[in-house]
């Protein structure tokens, strides 16, 4: 398979985040003006050459954001991949400017989540024959399946495993806290956090991602230009997604303890940004915690943690914003809230403000490298982002 | 004439208490709050019912070629659809293909005679089952049962016979207002039951007498009698007697199943060569004398009546009551799911009714549900279809789904991994959580998922063994 990467080829140039949370008062529409407003403000005069949108469900087609932002006759393209939507719409947009077609290109992500009246993502499936696992299933059922195969596959104690599991809610609760635009900014106490009822499995309502509203956006331009618009661009050094086989779902053989799809768009976007020692390389991770052992399992996918010791690795510390690999220092999905679309490019938004020095309570020191990655799906059957975006260029 | 080739009778494991329902509604005490009563699951009905017990009804046969019954008569009295013919959806679930001739006989308890009538006449297999449903408190909620059973007849291979020959039968008819039900009505009406057993008394005996005399005999070896006069078996022995066992419904009015599930329930223990007369006194009386084989012993159904009966589950009554629409509850926070479309269902008939799946013919990867293209080796449209229907496997992971939309939450779902190959992710039945650990062996039940936009979400589930 080819695949060359445009490392250093293109950078950020400004990005917007709405902050997270029940936005009972806004639509999507204004959701994406706010966070496109946040975005352009340094450039009134900028003319952007084209757009991306992602989203799940809370529209359709390019006509949400031009209608909404008044774009004019531009090029506006709505994608759809799951819960990796908004990394979708930043990965084309990239790849729109590394091209030469576009000089600067904007990239959004939104979603409207709680409009439903239900709790919980909603489904569109197309018409079928009511026999897909998924339609019965829940993300956090499907996802709770991680937490008795793991305890199988290594001989972990449930307590140990339920004990790490409460500590990355508890971590990404302590990072969130400090994070003005999360959706919840509140320390939670472990004991809290493990007596919460139960949602699927062993997995209680901390154990999931925030149910919200947001939206993100990124201007990105040809990385030589990037110079001419800031002092501080951030420069893209990997894209890489995987749509798996769906292979786990159907293979005896997949026994829930990993995602195929990660470990393969980790080792894609390492080979593009030149990464060989992840553990000393990368400064900080914002990971798709959509459930608790999520995280726990993305740590070894992602060569954070030997295979078996995530646990361990999580209990000692190492992922807290003081440890050895700060993950989610803005509090990741589950602090912060996981409006489908826009999470992709909140998660950028944040290795942005800490290249920057503009993450305030939670600034680390000197990070120079960050990976993101989103995942849409469910074990055995997934998509999988990773990005990694760096201060300097080179 | 056919012979019976094989029966099987299927009661669903739910058990209402009846000092329950007693205390519940504050009407206890008495006879008639001791004991328990059969009913069907929430994701059941009398389709899911029929497949289950001509599953076990075909699993003593050796295994279906061209020459197998392919030809089937479903009698209920609750149908769960009207206009569209249940006994296909049973047809496909039994992996019947398009052969042969699938049938509806609804309405009344004497569907279930003619369904045994046609089959025994023409050759197939005879499915019965309802889900007899009484208003809160009544003696038909107390009385009834939820059951099906299943009569296969055929000609039987070369040299090899069936397991019971039928050597008499008569019937007599008579018109009479005991028991009737508008088609929109959940329960039935009844006339005063000593009304009705005074019209159905000489009827009994008639065809009683007229089907021994056309089997040459003085007295059965066994005799069955039900109705649903509920005063004929309380009084029946007064009516006629066999020389071995005299026997009524095993779970209570079951509908048209009850006079199969009382012959199931006689062929579990009958010895060769006895005689059995039937005798079903629903507006007339229909009475069938059966001889058995010395085949008999080798192929009775898997699992007997009484130790169906015996292995109950306790139903907490309030449950009972919301599964039959009786008590309205807060539903769960999600959106109901959206119906099942036709033409995706066409598509799929062979995966949605009879779990087909495909095995890849170049390297035997097996893919549930079927496709196209080998997951494991890449060849395109080289498949052969594979049937796990009827496989056991093994629970790789799990997880209680306190979420999800389900007519009876929590749902229990489990990820299967197949003997022989094949995963798939379904719905655990009947399920007790605790019962349920990573690697647990189970089956497949055909269940009802649930109805949305009227139309009936019919596939598979796991089901611990």
């Amino acid at each position: 398979m080819a695949s060359h990467g445009i490392s250093d080829r293109v950078a950020i140039i400004g990005m917007g985040c709405t902050p997270f949370g029940e936005h009972w008062g806004r639509s999507a529409e204004d959701l994406l003006i706010d966070a496109a407003g946040e975005c352009l403000a340094p450039f009134p005069e900028l003319d952007v050459d084209a757009y991306w949108l992602g989203t799940l469900a809370s529209g359709q087609s390019g006509l949400t954001l031009s209608k909404a932002l008044n774009t004019g006759y531009k090029p506006v393209t709505r994608v759809e991949n799951y819960c990796a939507s908004g990394s979708e719409s930043f990965r084309n947009a990239c790849y729109a400017v590394a091209s030469g077609a576009y000089d600067v290109v904007m990239a959004t992500g939104v979603e409207k989540l709680k409009d439903s009246g239900f709790s919980g993502l909603l489904r569109g499936d197309p018409p079928g024959d009511g026999t897909a696992s998924e339609l019965s299933m829940t993300a956090p059922a499907a996802f709770s399946m991680l937490d008795p195969a793991y305890c199988a596959r290594y001989g972990v104690d449930p307590a140990a495993m339920r004990a790490a599991m409460t500590h990355v809610a508890w971590k990404n609760h302590v990072n969130g806290a400090r994070n003005p635009k999360a959706q919840f900014r509140a320390e939670v106490p472990k004991d809290k956090i493990e007596s919460a009822p139960k949602v699927a499995g062993r997995l209680g309502v901390f154990d999931c991602s925030g149910v919200s509203d947001g939206a993100a956006a990124a201007l990105i331009v040809r990385a030589e230009d990037a110079p001419r618009y800031t002092g501080r661009p951030v420069y893209v050094k990997a894209l890489s997604l995987v749509a798996g086989p769906a292979r786990g779902a159907l293979d005896p053989e997949y026994d829930y303890t990993t995602f195929p799809e990660v470990v393969r768009s980790v080792d894609e976007a390492y080979a593009q940004a030149g990464v060989t020692d992840p553990r000393r390389q990368i400064s900080l991770a914002e990971v798709h915690d959509c459930f608790t052992p999520t995280e726990l399992v993305l740590m070894e996918d992602m060569g954070f943690s030997d295979r078996g010791q995530a646990w361990k690795d999580i209990l000692a510390g190492d992922f807290e914003r003081g440890g050895r690999l700060p993950v989610n220092p803005d509090g990741g999905l589950k602090s912060f809230g996981h409006p489908v679309g826009a999470s992709g490019l909140r998660m950028l938004y944040e290795a942005w403000l800490q290249f920057r020095g503009e993450a305030g309570a939670r600034q680390l020191d000197g990070p120079k490298l960050a990976l993101t990655h989103n995942l849409g799906g469910r074990p055995g059957s997934c998509v999988s982002f990773v990005s990694l975006v760096g201060r300097e260029r080179g | 004439m056919t012979s019976l080739l094989s029966y099987g009778a299927y009661l669903p494991s739910g058990r209402v208490d009846l000092a329950e329902v007693g205390a519940t509604l504050g009407s206890g005490g008495g006879s008639a709050s001791r004991g328990q009563r059969v009913v069907a699951s929430f994701d059941e009905d009398s389709t899911t019912m029929g497949v289950a017990a001509a599953r076990a009804a075909l699993s003593v046969l050796p295994s279906a070629g061209a020459g197998a019954p392919a030809d089937l008569y479903f009698a209920t009295t609750s149908p769960a659809y009207l206009d569209k013919t249940n006994a296909a959806a049973i047809h496909a679930a039994l992996g019947l293909g398009s052969r042969g001739f699938a049938g509806d006989l609804a309405g009344s308890a004497r569907s279930g005679v003619a369904a045994l009538r046609s089959a025994a006449a023409l050759g197939g297999i005879a499915v019965l089952a309802d889900v007899r449903t009484g208003q809160p408190g009544s003696a038909d909620e107390r009385g009834g049962g939820d059951a099906a059973a299943a009569f296969v007849f055929g000609y039987g291979d070369d040299g090899d016979g069936g397991i019971a020959d039928i050597i008499g039968q008569a019937s007599r008819t008579a018109e009479v207002l005991d028991r009737w039900r508008l088609p929109a009505r959940a329960a039935a009406d009844v006339w005063e039951e000593r009304f009705g057993y005074e019209q159905y008394a000489p009827l009994i005996r008639e065809a009683a007498a007229a089907a021994l005399a056309d089997a040459q005999l003085e007295q059965a070896d066994h005799v069955v009698l039900v109705s649903p006069n509920s005063a004929v078996p309380r009084r029946g022995k007064s009516l006629v007697t066999g020389s071995v066992s005299t026997t009524f419904s095993p779970v209570g009015h079951a509908g048209v199943a009850d006079a199969g599930v009382a012959l199931a329930a006689v062929l579990d223990h009958a010895e060769p060569g006895q005689t059995i007369l039937v005798l079903s006194a629903a507006d007339g009386c229909d009475a069938l004398v059966l001889r058995t084989t010395d085949e008999l012993a080798n192929r009775r159904q898997p699992v007997a009546v009484e130790a169906q009966l015996k292995a109950g589950t306790h139903v907490p009554y309030p449950s009972y009551l919301t599964w039959r629409g009786w008590l309205q509850r807060e539903p769960p926070r999600r959106p109901e799911p959206d119906r099942p479309a036709a033409p995706p269902s066409a598509r799929a008939g062979d995966w949605k009714f009879s779990f087909t799946g495909s095995a890849c013919t170049a390297c035997g990867f097996v893919h549930l549900p079927p496709a196209r293209v080998c997951h494991q080796c890449g060849a395109v449209d080289q498949m052969a279809p594979v049937r796990r229907a009827g496989t056991v496997g093994t629970v790789a992971t799990f997880t209680v789904d306190r979420l999800a939309y389900s007519p009876a939450p929590p749902l229990v779902d489990a990820v299967i991994n197949f003997d022989g190959g094949g995963r798939y992710a379904l719905e655990v039945a009947d399920a007790d959580p605790d019962q349920l650990a990573v690697g647990s062996r189970v089956e497949l039940v055909f269940r009802r998922l649930f109805t949305a936009g009227g139309v009936h979400n019919y596939f598979w589930k796991a089901k611990v063994i």
